[in-house]
């Protein structure tokens, strides 16, 4: 079973819905313990960093979280602003400290252009590293869908397994041990999008 | 980069035969409503033809309706992977939580954030700048300056449209949709010149919409006012033509947009 953390951040449904769609019996874990009955977990997440680490460390799923993914190994896929979070630091209205999984920091997007947009909104040619088996089966120069102002800039280079340009490199995906994240939304990348979840569906990490 | 989007948007107002049901409808400069269908159907088949995005707007913009609205998104989240702005009426923290757990990923906000700028603000810090859509409609007056209208078009605000923009940005919001109330279904191409003198002042994406009718005025859009996105109502609900075909065209007109699944 699959399990989504359910914090009071984001696009909860969507992620939901798009697993239900592939077939999955998934778990909206609400509490802390509920991540305990799941064998992979999803971390989503729409909005403000510092709303997002203040829910997740009231709520206790910090610990869980920590407990689950990095001592219980359980394969782990964060989205957008879950992806942000596993980060060090997030510099995202004042400095956070966020739960470190990555030796990273999120930091504002900056094109140094002024014809390009921040946030970037919209759908973007992602190049990824093909022998990873969560972009396994997508065509070259596959286009997904990202609405962001930040972006992880990890220290580990090969950590980063996707980019995309936008006027600067901008990661697009990192990956380290159980742990797999996307700046883009598979959720809302129609077909594509489809095809990396269940990939994660089937990674044996 | 982004590549340019095309978006489908669906205006959502109360059937005639059934008061509890909101069905797709179609307008000309906000008047004369014409229902053409099912959300949720019509929804799939922009999805079927590779829509970048979807705009979902309650144009009765009766606060009444949010629930309804929400549970038509709902519906709409359990078949289409792909982004959905929502919004019509929108006017309280709670409208932002219902339709955002409902499936909306950014939501549209008008008229409350012409009476109340704060409230940009306040949700820009809640829920992330990119969640916050302020969607300003505006005519030409007769003297050729341009007003913002509220209320679903009816309520001059003496405000100027580049102006109030660029202050929406300033006050959080993450993207723009602007529409020429006086295009809006008339299919003969869209008012330009605010758009391309926004883009040049602002930082945020802007969306345009009102008076498609052509390729050509998507394309033109584009390359002559260079905006981010296209949103397009009326075109896509008459045309046999469909969102592959248009495409095609926009793209060999020399516009980066999506050309693959």
């Amino acid at each position: 079973m699959i399990g989504i953390v359910d914090y009071g951040m984001g696009n909860l449904l969507s992620v939901f819905n798009a697993f239900e769609y592939l077939g999955l019996s998934v778990k909206i874990c609400s509490k802390p313990e509920d991540l305990s009955q799941v064998d992979r977990i999803v971390l989503p997440g729409v909005g403000a960093i510092s709303q997002c680490i203040l829910k997740l460390n009231e709520s206790g799923f910090t610990e869980a979280l920590n407990e689950q993914v990095l001592q219980l190994a359980k394969p782990t896929l964060g989205i957008c602003l879950g992806m942000q979070v596993m980060a060090k630091q997030s510099f995202e209205g004042g400095t956070h400290t966020c739960l470190g999984w990555f030796d990273a920091d999120v930091v504002r997007l900056n094109p140094g252009n002024s014809t390009l947009k921040v946030p970037n909104i919209g759908w973007n040619t992602i190049q990824f590293d093909k022998q990873i088996p969560l972009f396994k089966g997508l065509p070259e120069n596959s286009d997904f869908y990202l609405v962001h102002s930040y972006q992880v800039q990890v220290r580990h280079e090969a950590e980063r397994v996707a980019t995309y340009q936008h006027g600067e490199t901008v990661t697009a995906a990192i990956m380290k041990d159980n742990i797999f994240a996307t700046q883009f939304h598979p959720e809302k990348s129609q077909d594509l999008g489809l095809t990396v979840l269940e990939n994660f569906i089937n990674w044996k990490p | 980069m982004s590549k340019k989007r095309l978006i489908p948007k669906l205006q959502l107002a109360t059937s005639r035969n059934n008061p509890n049901k909101l069905v797709v409808v179609i307008t000309k400069q906000f008047g004369d409503k014409i229902e053409i269908g099912d959300p949720v159907s019509q929804s799939k088949i922009f999805q079927d033809q590779s829509a970048d995005e979807l705009i979902f707007l309650n144009i009765e913009s009766n606060t009444n309706n949010i629930k309804t609205l929400s549970e038509v998104i709902a519906k709409v989240s359990e078949e289409i992977f792909m982004p959905m702005t929502v919004g019509g009426g929108v006017a309280s923290d709670d409208d932002f939580r219902l339709l955002l757990s409902h499936g909306a990923d950014k939501i549209s906000i008008n008229t409350k954030a012409v009476e109340s700028p704060e409230f940009i603000t306040e949700m820009s810090n809640k829920y992330g700048a990119q969640c916050v859509v302020v969607s300003i409609d505006y005519k030409k007056e007769a003297d050729g300056s341009f007003q913002v209208y509220t209320q679903g078009g009816t309520l001059a605000t003496g405000i100027d449209p580049i102006q109030w923009a660029i202050q929406a940005e300033a006050l959080g919001a993450g993207e723009l949709l602007l529409t020429c109330i006086d295009h809006d279904g008339m299919r003969n191409g869209l008012e330009l010149q605010v758009p391309s003198s926004l883009v040049q002042q602002v930082n945020i994406p802007v969306i345009c919409g009102g008076g498609c009718g052509l390729a050509k005025h998507f394309s033109d859009a584009f390359l002559l006012a260079n905006v981010e996105a296209v949103c397009a109502g009326s075109f896509f609900a008459h045309r046999d033509q469909n969102l592959i075909q248009t495409r095609s065209q926009i793209f060999n007109a020399g516009v980066e947009i999506r050309m693959q699944n």
